[in-house]
């Protein structure tokens, strides 16, 4: 089957997601306004600043189409800025969000620049090797709810979770060679 | 294995910084509207480069109250300029928490010889280049991100475009030639090496390149895109402006949707007054920021 991934072209990391599924053999398109959503199986929204990419969310009803879309099951996945996006509770911000995920997410929880790294991950259901992560002035789940499946901490603290048809990592796969993280989303697309 | 501050790390804000629009700003309150117009990162500043211009005498880092304010008010990465080659007060912007350092020539070189190794810094580095050169001397160095130079302070894009456009040829011209004329393709622009292998073999510069210098309008900002920018510096383009909220909010868009002509016009629509612009020949070449470093 041929897949169609939208990646979300506000502002961000898009191309590189672009790459990763386009070397995965996988049609992708941006998408820069709510007419960009029809004729995609899929929406990443990528890293990026979170509040510079909802800030353009709220025009016109894009973020309104996306939140109904993923309410009927429409796969979502979101890396760092996407997971911000995607959670329903932001730790000390009024900022806007789709509140989409039983997720309450703080940002730039591990600390300023500085304090970026990239470390090794053990991630639920995968075979192999650690995967390798970058966290960015990441964010990371501070609270989740029942419905939330953890896929992977780092030191004790939730970077990787699902929500049925909804994914977020705190971390960039699309930064890396490593596309064992994207192929799980593909995966997640009926 | 744990990495901070790996190049990856260094790079990757920069990626993430893409398509967005990073904003001089000068207090607490600038760099507020800065975000509320959804700028995805503010340079903190004393003064914008047209009022640095306008004072003449030296002009330095800014003092560390400033930065900290800003960074206490807003939740986007927060940049700051060093002098180039004044590697101590990069230390002192690191020691505060700055998210990027710009080793800039908006401010008056402290060295006219060498810039910051940048390289020993776990803080990323943006520096301006005019041509591909001098953008792999700074990656070379240790620069994380790239930007134009254009000319400062003058609300005139005219030396972004020529910078970004020199790249741009630059670029091309790298990746059709054969191998063995590469060295001699390195010794004339004063190249590494090995960034020229990296940017023959992949078409494109090994980190994200911004254009800045001259930016005043969403249509300057969308035409920077469309030459093949990766993003936007606007200095004094929106706080000399009449509106600046209404600009701040007209250029993020105009990068984002740079190509949507209708979508350009209605941005252009009711602005207000664009900041005062300057002739780049009625400035002196020994004023002309640009020619600082090398």
């Amino acid at each position: 089957m041929n897949k169609r991934i939208g990646v979300l072209a506000i502002q961000g990391a898009f191309r590189e997601h672009r790459k990763i599924l386009e070397k995965l053999g996988v049609e992708t398109v941006e998408i820069r306004s709510q007419e960009d959503l029809s004729g995609i199986d899929g929406l990443i929204i990528p890293g990026g600043e979170s509040t510079a990419i909802g800030k353009q969310l709220v025009i016109d009803g894009f973020g309104e189409k996306i939140i109904k879309m993923a309410q009927e099951g429409f796969p979502v996945f979101g890396t760092c800025a996407g997971m911000i996006l995607l959670s329903k509770k932001i730790d000390q911000s009024e900022q806007y969000s789709l509140k989409l995920m039983d997720t309450l997410v703080r940002r730039n929880a591990f600390g300023r620049q500085i304090a970026s790294f990239e470390a090794d991950l053990k991630i639920k259901g995968f075979e192999g090797d650690r995967v390798r992560a970058v966290f960015i002035r990441a964010p990371f789940v501070l609270e989740a709810g029942a419905e939330i499946d953890v896929l992977s901490e780092y030191e004790g603290k939730i970077v990787f979770v699902r929500q049925d048809n909804l994914l977020a990592s705190a971390f960039h796969p699309e930064l890396t060679d490593d596309s064992r993280v994207h192929e799980y989303f593909l995966k997640m697309i009926p | 294995m744990v990495e901070v501050a790996s190049w990856k790390v260094k790079t990757g804000l920069a990626e993430m910084l893409k398509g967005g629009v990073i904003m001089d700003v000068t207090t607490p309150g600038q760099a507020k509207i800065a975000e509320e117009a959804g700028a995805c990162s503010v340079m903190a500043l004393e003064r914008v480069p047209a009022d640095i211009r306008a004072a003449g005498g030296v002009a330095r880092m800014a003092d560390a109250t400033i930065i900290k304010k800003i960074m206490e008010a807003v939740t986007i990465p927060v940049m700051a300029k060093a002098r180039i080659g004044h590697f101590v007060e990069a230390q002192i912007l690191e020691a505060l928490g700055a998210d990027y350092i710009d080793e800039s020539e908006v401010l008056t070189p402290a060295d006219e010889l060498y810039h910051i190794d940048k390289n020993r810094f776990k803080v990323p580095f943006v520096c301006g280049a005019r041509n591909l050169g001098e953008a792999l001397r700074r990656i070379g160095e240790g620069a994380a991100m790239i930007r134009t130079k254009g000319e400062p302070g003058t609300g005139n894009v005219v030396e972004a475009v020529r910078h970004m456009r020199t790249v741009m040829a630059e670029i091309r011209r790298l990746t059709t030639m054969p191998k063995e004329e590469l060295m001699t393709a390195a010794k004339e622009m004063a190249a590494p090496y090995d960034l020229v292998l990296y940017v023959a073999e992949h078409g494109k510069l090994p980190v994200v390149n911004f254009a800045a210098g001259g930016i005043a309008t969403p249509a300057d900002a969308a035409l920077m895109m469309e030459l093949g920018c990766d993003g936007i510096f606007v200095g004094s383009g929106i706080f000399k402006s009449s509106d600046p909220v209404k600009m701040a909010r007209a250029i993020v868009l105009a990068t984002t949707h740079y190509n949507d002509p209708d979508m350009l016009a209605k941005l252009s629509e009711d602005l207000g007054e664009a900041m005062h612009g300057l002739e780049i020949s009625s400035i002196a070449p020994a004023e002309r920021m640009q020619e600082r470093g090398w």
